[in-house]
């Protein structure tokens, strides 16, 4: 270890409001510690700033999966093990729940929270390609109340987002995806398990009399944020899928997504594969 | 008699204490009272010291600092040559090079504070390559960067070249592995002149360290005491790099007159400790037209690091390994080893053997498709077999019979049907299946007269009980030592497994058996337990306490006699190398090793055409090891070695940046896990080796050498693509399918 822990605080508070009070009457002091899988990391490393943490892992508002006709809704405090366990989101949220189960091993899913995958925004992570295919919605609440915003745009540039200083995520929401869709999944990591991925992609497309009627796409490890592809999809929507429509998409998808080479991969590998990955999910519909 | 326990997977000796994490690791044993080291290191890869600042709000004046000035004895890792600093001067030659060190009671402190010690330098242009460094683009080591070079010659190569039906050449790469061990590195140190050094560490070569101890601290041996604590892996790496530490931390204990303890973690170890050497490897090859070989000539090049270390060693085995176990009438090979301005290579079980053979094992099956014949083919046309000549032209005497190892594997692995059948599969498929292999050699022990210049000697003791307790040097790393000595001592002298115990290697109680290194410690020290038995069962004989035929209670009321009326029983084999072994150190000529272990290797592979992603999905392991002294101990150790070969072939990369590693964690750097390698099937031949213990054969670091080259035979089946070079990442797989399409070379 190379950080010394008794440079760190950490106050664990019981509930949601003790947490919202604490927020709120410091601003800025608090680093929130959901899993605290990605901060135990870099704490290890020496790469840990000393700081004041907020441990979210007794808070009980922030737990539990409940679902509607509708929409199902997780506490941001759902751990990828939760989600696997959980048969409805079997059943309606499989790239979820293969998310969860590529991510670290048994004991960062038991640990790794949805919530904490988001507010940590790393554009390597497993979770939020799905959630914005899937068009997730975020509860973000403070002292003042709460609010729901759109997943897709929260992330607005690398480890930024919209989420004030006395905010938290205390909710996902994700709409039930028309059961007729196709769901498509696929992490390129460095090894089968305890990876972070080199890229990784997710896609739900719906077709409706040969032309595609609805299709989300988002891809990760290819931006400073994990990416949904809006021009991609906009080009897609209404044709027909054959060889050249899938060219010319993987052409704009090409021009949406800036990978980088870094310790993990190449910029060029990035973007074949995104584009293999595209067309396999394509000539899945 | 008790039941034989050679050939019965007994219990392993420490294995209950490993279970239940009882036994001890050198950062888990208590020294209430010692206070915390560590190193400070150079910041540039190659450069002068200009000078060293100390900045920062903190104490300074509580830490304790030690520079080459506080080195008593000669500032000098005493290894094999003599260019390595304890701790640099005025030059920096590597990235991380020790240049100071301080130590605090205070660990935290400690570790914030080093990070505010300024070593200011005159940088100088560094060379991280082999080419670089041949082309002598600097001059970092010597007069030319050669930090050692060997020429095997056998009959006349160039002779051949113009008559011969086909020559074909390639050029072949391998990268650096870091041996990942579970225990990062440690020690801990008492020092004084009045009371002389004592170490404590995870180590594998108790002698080793006592030797440069001595030369450190200019103090004699005997004032120099090493005691090995259980050590968590070690895979050559903690063969030489536990001595650096052993003696940092002994010069903190000396100048504070404290206890000092420096524990490595995992960052640091992987940046600075050493890793097997990265390779270049050129073949030319002439072969008839009936495909035998006629004439090999090979260039071996192996990247040393900045410091010479045991790279010497690492290329002799290297370049003996180099045209593998074929016959050829014409060989050449040309070995060098080069000085960069990385931080030095050192040993990495198979020692320059896996470099070798996977250049080797690729360029025959180029030579086969050159020969128009099946890799399969080609090999049994080359084979060395019993009664021919090596390269250096040792006359192999023993039982080898390459072809029916390589028949059983291609049978175990059902190779010929499956590699027919993802012939027809592969096309237009996304997942392309592939099968290859590998046939291998590796020499046990030390090579040439390494064993007869070590001249180890082991010692055994009886109490009054017929316990009996074995002492050597050699250590427990994981590979089982202590249940294979176990086991000879219990069978030759014909009394229980349980009977046995090991003493701990504590250079103040135990003979020098040796580095627990080359594959030597269950056939060559093995032996010394077996040699040391029979003569403790001659004294009692002698004595005429023990008859021809006896009960183990008749052994221990023979002991008990004997100790009554001598007052201990003890004995001390010494090694005496067989007879015929001939070995001329200045031509490399003559009997390379003792003995051979030999191999054929199968590896089945997928590769994803989405994502370019190799898998590995069976792997048959077949190998003629002497003798099989523990079914379960010697099926881990080919398993495990196969595992790090498929690390070595698809996986761990060292990323390097201005001459160090990186990706120095263990979530960058990608070792493969358990859901990345296959079941590995494992079947042992035994031909008994007469100088190995119960007839064994090394086996440790066998598996290393042949894995790769079958994981890469079998990509190339897969994907018809030639690939010279590991670690093969998706990465490159990518760009050579993409330069094969351009070339209009590959499949698709």
């Amino acid at each position: 270890m190379r950080s010394d822990v008794t440079q760190y605080e950490m106050v664990a508070p019981k509930s949601l409001d003790e947490v919202l009070a604490n927020l709120s009457s410091e601003p800025g002091k608090w680093t929130l510690f959901a899993g605290g899988t990605d901060l135990m990391v870099l704490m290890e490393s020496g790469k840990l700033a000393p700081k004041n943490f907020l441990s979210l892992w007794g808070v009980k508002e922030l737990k539990g999966i409940s679902y509607t006709d509708d929409s199902m809704t997780f506490g941001a405090l759902t751990t990828y093990g939760e989600l696997q366990r959980h048969s409805k989101v079997r059943e309606y949220f499989p790239m979820l729940i293969q998310a969860a189960k590529e991510t670290g091993g048994l004991a960062i899913q038991n640990r790794g929270t949805l919530g904490g995958n988001i507010a940590n925004a790393s554009p390597a992570a497993d979770s939020p390609p799905g959630l914005l295919v899937y068009d997730a919605e975020l509860e973000l609440t403070s002292v003042d109340g709460s609010r729901w915003v759109p997943y897709d745009g929260f992330h607005t540039g690398y480890k930024q987002m919209k989420l004030g200083e006395a905010e938290l995520i205390t909710k996902i929401r994700v709409p039930r995806p028309d059961p007729k869709g196709v769901h498509y999944f696929k992490k390129v990591g460095t090894r089968r398990a305890q990876a972070i991925s080199k890229i990784v992609l997710a896609g739900f497309g719906l077709m409706n009399e040969g032309a595609v009627k609805t299709v989300r796409i988002a891809v990760g490890s290819v931006a400073a944020i994990t990416l949904r592809c809006h021009k991609t999809e906009a080009f897609l929507t209404g044709k027909s899928l054959n060889d050249s429509v899938i060219a010319e998409a993987s052409e704009i998808f090409g021009g949406e997504i800036t990978p980088i080479d870094d310790v993990r991969s190449t910029g060029r590998y990035r973007r074949q594969v995104g584009k293999n990955l595209l067309k396999d999910f394509l000539e899945s519909l | 008699m008790a039941n034989a326990a050679i050939g019965r997977s007994v219990p392993r000796k420490e294995g209950r204490s490993k279970v239940t994490g009882e036994i001890q690791y050198i950062d888990d044993l208590s020294f209430p009272e010692a206070i915390y080291g560590t190193v400070i290191r150079s910041p540039v890869a190659r450069g002068k010291i200009l000078g060293v600042h100390f900045e920062g709000d903190f104490p300074w004046d509580e830490f304790i600092k030690v520079t080459a000035e506080d080195i008593p004895g000669e500032n000098r890792q005493a290894l094999i040559l003599n260019d390595q600093p304890c701790l640099a001067v005025d030059r920096i030659n590597h990235r991380e090079e020790p240049v100071l060190l301080i130590a605090h009671p205070n660990k935290h402190l400690l570790i914030e504070a080093r990070k505010h010690v300024r070593i200011e330098v005159e940088e100088e242009t560094p060379i991280y390559t082999i080419e670089d460094s041949d082309a002598k683009k600097e001059v970092i080591w010597g007069e030319d960067n050669i930090l050692k070079k060997y020429r095997v010659e056998k009959g006349n190569v160039d002779d051949v070249w113009a008559s011969a039906h086909k020559v074909i050449e390639g050029e072949y790469r391998t990268g650096a592995q870091e041996q990942l061990y579970i225990e990062p590195q440690g020690m801990v140190a008492k020092a004084s002149p009045e009371d002389g050094v004592t170490v404590w560490g995870s180590l594998q070569c108790p002698y080793y360290i006592q030797g440069s101890l001595e030369v450190l601290f200019g103090i004699p041996a005997d004032q120099c005491r090493v005691v090995y604590a259980a050590t968590g892996g070690g895979f050559g790496g903690k063969e030489e790099y536990p001595t650096v530490i052993a003696g940092h931390t002994a010069l903190l204990a000396w100048k504070s007159g404290k206890t000092v303890k420096m524990i490595y973690d995992r960052a640091e170890d992987m940046a600075v400790t050493t890793k097997r050497h990265p390779s270049l490897t050129r073949h030319k090859t002439a072969i008839d037209k009936d495909g035998k070989l006629l004439a090999m000539d090979v260039e071996f090049l192996l990247d040393g690091g900045a410091y010479a270390t045991l790279t010497s060693v690492v290329l002799s085995r290297g370049t003996i390994h180099a045209v593998g176990p074929y016959l050829c009438p014409n060989v050449r090979v040309n070995a060098r080893a080069l000085a960069t301005n990385l931080p030095p290579h050192g040993a990495f079980r198979g020692f320059g053997a896996p470099q070798s053979c996977f250049a080797i094992e690729r360029h025959m099956n180029k030579v086969a498709r050159a020969a128009g014949l099946t890799p399969e083919e080609f090999r049994n046309r080359n084979f060395l077999n019993k009664g021919q000549r090596t390269a250096t032209g040792q006359l192999i005497e023993e039982n080898v019979d390459m072809q029916g190892l390589l028949t059983t594997a291609l049978e175990k692995s059902d190779y010929h049907a499956k590699k027919a059948r993802f012939a027809k599969e592969n096309v237009g498929q996304r997942i392309k299946k592939g099968i290859g292999f590998a046939t291998f050699f590796h020499g046990a022990g030390f090579t040439g007269s390494g064993e007869k210049h070590l001249a180890s000697t082991l010692g055994m003791e009886a109490d009054r009980n017929g316990r009996i307790r074995v002492l050597a040097a050699s250590t427990e790393i994981g590979q089982g030592a202590n249940t294979v000595f176990s086991q000879v001592a219990a069978d030759t002298l014909k009394i229980s497994y349980d009977a046995i115990d090991i003493e701990k290697p504590d250079t103040e109680k135990v003979p020098n058996s040796g580095p627990t290194v080359a594959s030597r410690t269950s056939m060559i020290v093995g032996n010394l337990v077996a040699v040391a038995a029979k003569q403790l069962l001659a004294k009692l004989r002698e004595a005429q306490l023990l008859g021809d035929e006896y009960t183990p209670d008749q052994f221990n009321s023979a002991c008990d006699q004997y100790i009554e009326k001598h007052g201990e029983l003890k004995v001390i084999s010494e090694y005496s190398q067989p007879p015929g072994i001939n070995w001329d150190e200045e031509n490399y000529q003559g009997d390379a090793y003792g003995t051979y272990a030999w191999a054929a290797y199968v590896a089945e592979v997928e590769v994803d055409t989405l994502t370019y992603v190799t898998e590995v999905k069976d792997f048959v392991a077949v190998q003629e090891i002497g003798k099989v002294l523990h079914p379960i101990m010697a099926a881990g150790q080919i398993e495990g070695g196969v595992a790090q070969g498929v690390g070595f072939a698809v996986y761990e990369k060292v990323v390097w940046r201005d001459g160090v590693m990186i990706n120095n964690q263990m979530t960058n750097y990608i070792m493969p896990t358990a859901s990345d390698v296959p079941e590995i099937r494992v079947f042992f031949e035994e031909e008994p080796y007469a100088y190995g213990a119960a007839g064994a054969k090394g086996i440790g670091e066998l598996p290393l050498d042949g894995s790769a080259p079958a994981v890469i035979n079998a990509v190339e089946d897969a994907m018809k693509i030639d690939i010279d070079f590991i670690p093969m990442l998706p990465e490159d797989l990518f760009e050579l399918i993409e330069s094969a399409a351009n070339n209009g070379q590959g499949e698709e």
